[in-house]
C-alpha cells in the first residue's frame, strides 16, 4: 500500500479531467489514422477503375458487348478487329487446370505436414514450400521454358496423346502435336506457383484445430484419414477456401511466367496442348508498341480481368456463405 | 578516411561538372537501335563531353514522346507517312539499318544451306505448307535433305518493328498474305507460337526441332542460328551479308521519297537482301529548345561520320554515303536554329 501512495505522490496532483481528455484525443487520432488508411484503399481502387474505364472507353464504344465473344484479334486490320474471347478462355482454362492440380497437392502437403510428418522432416519441407513462394515469377518462366517445357513436349504429352487417341472428348482435349509452349504447360507452372499459398495457409489453419477435438476422435477409434476428413477439414474450411482464393487470384493475374510458356496465340483450340494466351500475357506482350484503338482494346482487356477476378472472388464468398449456412453456423 | 574523402570529392566534382557543362540531349523510342545509340553516345561523350540520354521504350512510345515534345528526338523502326510528319511539324530520316533473316532448326541443315522465296515463306506462315518435305520447299532446295516432319512456326508475341518489316515483306511477296493477314507491329497470326523478343524467338528456334522463325541478323549471328538465304525481287538467291544489306539501301529511291518514307523490304537490285530495315529519327522542325535540337544534330552528324565501325561491330549496317549526303541537306533546309 505504501508503495502505491508513493507513486501517486510522485505523479503530483492528479488531474482526472486532463488525463481523460488526453486519452480521448489520442484515441480520436488513432481512430482517424486507421480510418484514413482503410479509406485510402477504396480511393486507390476507385482511381484504378476510373482510369481503366477512361482508357478503355474508345474500344468499348467501337466493339460494344460483342468484344466478349469475338475470337478474332487482328490489331493490324483497318480498323482493328479485336475480341477478348481467346485471352479470356486462356485465363480461365489455365487457372482452372492449375487449381485442379494445386488444391489436392497443396492440401496433401499441408495434411502430411501437420498430421503425419515425423518431427525432423517438418522444417525442411515447410521451408521448401516457403522458398517456392519466394522464387520470382520470371525464374519460373525460364525454368518452364528451358526444363519443364521440353520434358512435357518430349515425354508427357506424346504419352497422353497416345493414350487418349480416339476417345471422344478426351481425345480432342489431349490432341497433338506436342509443343513445349502450351496452355497445359502454363497451367502446370501456375499450379507450382500457387501451391505455397494453399499449403502454408492450410498448415496455419490446421494448427488452430483444438487438440482436444482430434484426441476425442482418435479416442473413439477414428483413423487418421477419418480425423482429417471429419474433424480437421470441416473445422478449418473457411481458412482453406481463403487460401484457395488467394491462389486463384494469383493464377488469374500471373503474367511473366505465363507469357514465357503459353505460346501467345489468340486462337482457341480444343486441345490443351495447343498454344494460347491469357489476358495479362496479351497486355504485357502488345502494350509497348500499341496505339489508338489497339491500346484501348488492351486496356479494356485489363478492365475485363479486373471484373473477372471480382466475380470469381464474389462467387467464392457466396459459396462460403452457403457452406456456412449448411453447416448451421 | 582520406581515401574515402578523395572519392567523395571526386564524385562531387564529376557531378557538378556534368551538370554545368553538358547540354544533355534526350531521346526515346525504338528498342532495336538501343545498343548502337548507347555505344555512340558513350564515344561521343568521351570526345566532346556532351551526353545523350536514350530511353528504349518502343517505337510507339518514341513517336508519342516526340509529338508531346518531351524529348529532343524520337526514334521509330517504322517511318511515319509524309502527311503525318507535316501535321506534327516533324522531320524524319533513317539513322542506321538492320536486317531480318529467316532461321530454321532442321537436323543436318547448316547456316546458308537453304533458301526461301517470299511466296513460300508466306505459305509457311499462313499454315498452307505444314511439312518440311513440301514440294514448294523441295523445289527451292533440291540438294537439301528435308525430313517429313511438321513445321513448328515461331513468331514474335510482342509488338515489334521486326514483325512490322517481316510482315511488310510477306505482304509484298504474297497477295494471299496481304489480304488475309496484312502488315503491322502485331498481326493476326494464322499459325504458330509466339515468343517474346528476338531473344525469345532465337531461344525457341534453338530448342525446337523442325522449327522456323525470323530474327534480327545480329541475333542469328551471335546465337549461331541456322539462317537461310532468300530469293530477292530480281529473282536471285542472296545470302545475308553486310554487302547485300547495303545494296538494298543503296538501291532504294531515297531522293524521291518524301520524309524518307522508304520501307527497305523487297528492294530492286541483283544483290539486295529482301528484308532490310532502317530505323528512323524524328525531330521537330521548330523545336522549343533550339539549343538541344542543334546539339542533337551535331551528335547525329558525328555518328554518321565516325560511327560506322562501331555499328558494324554490333552487326548494324551504316547508311550508305549517298543517303547521308541527302540527310545532311535535309537538316540544312528544314531544321531551324
Amino acid at each position: 500500500m505504501a508503495v502505491e501512495s508513493n507513486v501517486i505522490d510522485a505523479a503530483g496532483p492528479y488531474d482526472r479531467a486532463k488525463a481523460l481528455s488526453a486519452f480521448k484525443l489520442g484515441d480520436l487520432t488513432f481512430y482517424w489514422i486507421t480510418r484514413l488508411s482503410a479509406i485510402s484503399v477504396l480511393l486507390i481502387l476507385g482511381g484504378i477503375i476510373i482510369s481503366l474505364i477512361v482508357g478503355a472507353f474508345p474500344a468499348m464504344k467501337e466493339y460494344g458487348i460483342s468484344f466478349l465473344w469475338t475470337q478474332r484479334w487482328a490489331p493490324s486490320a483497318d480498323p482493328p478487329v479485336l475480341g477478348a474471347l481467346g485471352p479470356m478462355y486462356g485465363t480461365l482454362v489455365t487457372s482452372f487446370i492449375a487449381m485442379l492440380i494445386a488444391i489436392p497437392v497443396g492440401l496433401g502437403i499441408a495434411i502430411f505436414l501437420t498430421e503425419l510428418c515425423p518431427q525432423w522432416l517438418r522444417r525442411p519441407i515447410g521451408m521448401a514450400v516457403e522458398l517456392l513462394a519466394g522464387i520470382p515469377s520470371i525464374i519460373y518462366g525460364m525454368w518452364g521454358f528451358f526444363v519443364l517445357g521440353p520434358f512435357l513436349a518430349n515425354t508427357f504429352q506424346p504419352f497422353m496423346i497416345k493414350i487418349f487417341d480416339g476417345v471422344p472428348v478426351l481425345g480432342a482435349i489431349f490432341a497433338g502435336p506436342p509443343s513445349y509452349l502450351s496452355l497445359f504447360n502454363a497451367a502446370l507452372i501456375l499450379a507450382i506457383m500457387v501451391l505455397p499459398f494453399i499449403t502454408s495457409i492450410s498448415v496455419d489453419v490446421f494448427k488452430t484445430v483444438p487438440p482436444v477435438l482430434k484426441e476425442a476422435a482418435y479416442g473413439v477409434g477414428c483413423t487418421t484419414w477419418e480425423v482429417v476428413r471429419s474433424v480437421v477439414i470441416p473445422y478449418t474450411r473457411v481458412g482453406i477456401i481463403g487460401g484457395v482464393m488467394l491462389a486463384l487470384g494469383r493464377a488469374l493475374g500471373e503474367t511473366m511466367a505465363v507469357t514465357f510458356i503459353i505460346g501467345n496465340s489468340f486462337r482457341i483450340s480444343s486441345s490443351i496442348f495447343a498454344p494460347g494466351t491469357t489476358i495479362s500475357a496479351a497486355i504485357a506482350s502488345e502494350f509497348a508498341e500499341s496505339d489508338g484503338l489497339h491500346q484501348s482494346g488492351l486496356i479494356l482487356l485489363g478492365l475485363l480481368l479486373f471484373v473477372l477476378t471480382f466475380f470469381v472472388l464474389a462467387a467464392a464468398r457466396l459459396m462460403l456463405l452457403r457452406l456456412e449456412k449448411k453447416a448451421g453456423k | 578516411m582520406n581515401f574515402i574523402k578523395t572519392i567523395v570529392a571526386a564524385g562531387l566534382v564529376a557531378a557538378t561538372t556534368t551538370a554545368a557543362f553538358a547540354a544533355d540531349i534526350t531521346g526515346a523510342g525504338a528498342t532495336f537501335p538501343f545498343p548502337i545509340y548507347s555505344k555512340w553516345a558513350d564515344a561521343y561523350k568521351k570526345e566532346t563531353g556532351n551526353g545523350l540520354n536514350y530511353q528504349s521504350i518502343g517505337s510507339g512510345g518514341g513517336i508519342k514522346q516526340i509529338q508531346a515534345k518531351t524529348v529532343t528526338f524520337g526514334a521509330s523502326d517504322a517511318p511515319l507517312k509524309a502527311e503525318q510528319l507535316e501535321k506534327d511539324g516533324l522531320v524524319q530520316w533513317p539513322m542506321v539499318m538492320g536486317a531480318i533473316v529467316p532461321v530454321v532448326n532442321i537436323e543436318g541443315v547448316k547456316p546458308g544451306e537453304m533458301v526461301f522465296d517470299g511466296e513460300t515463306l508466306a505459305s509457311i506462315y499462313l499454315g498452307k505448307i505444314t511439312k518440311w518435305d513440301d514440294a514448294a520447299i523441295k523445289k527451292l532446295n533440291p540438294n537439301v535433305k528435308l525430313p517429313s516432319e511438321a513445321i513448328t512456326v515461331v513468331r514474335r508475341s510482342d509488338g515489334s518493328g521486326t514483325t512490322f518489316n517481316f510482315t511488310n515483306y510477306l505482304a509484298k511477296a504474297s497477295a494471299d498474305w496481304k489480304s488475309k493477314v496484312g502488315e503491322g507491329t502485331a498481326v493476326e497470326w494464322p499459325v504458330g507460337v509466339g515468343a517474346k523478343g528476338n531473344e525469345g524467338v532465337s531461344g525457341n528456334i534453338s530448342q525446337t526441332k523442325n522449327s522456323i522463325g525470323y530474327v534480327e541478323y545480329a541475333y542469328a549471328k551471335q546465337n549461331k542460328l541456322t539462317y537461310t538465304g532468300l530469293v530477292n525481287k530480281a529473282g536471285k538467291p542472296v545470302q545475308p551479308t553486310v554487302e547485300a544489306f547495303q545494296a538494298a539501301a543503296s538501291n532504294a529511291d531515297w531522293a524521291k521519297a518524301p520524309g524518307y518514307y522508304v520501307i527497305l523490304t523487297d528492294q530492286p537490285g541483283d544483290k539486295s537482301w529482301p528484308i532490310t530495315a532502317a530505323t528512323f529519327i524524328l525531330m521537330h522542325k521548330e523545336a522549343t529548345d533550339k539549343a538541344a535540337s542543334q546539339e542533337a544534330i551535331k551528335f547525329f552528324r558525328w555518328a554518321f561520320k565516325n560511327g560506322g565501325k562501331a555499328a558494324e561491330e554490333l552487326d548494324y549496317i551504316p547508311m550508305p554515303e549517298g543517303v547521308v549526303t541527302l540527310i545532311e541537306k535535309t537538316w540544312a533546309a528544314e531544321i531551324k536554329s
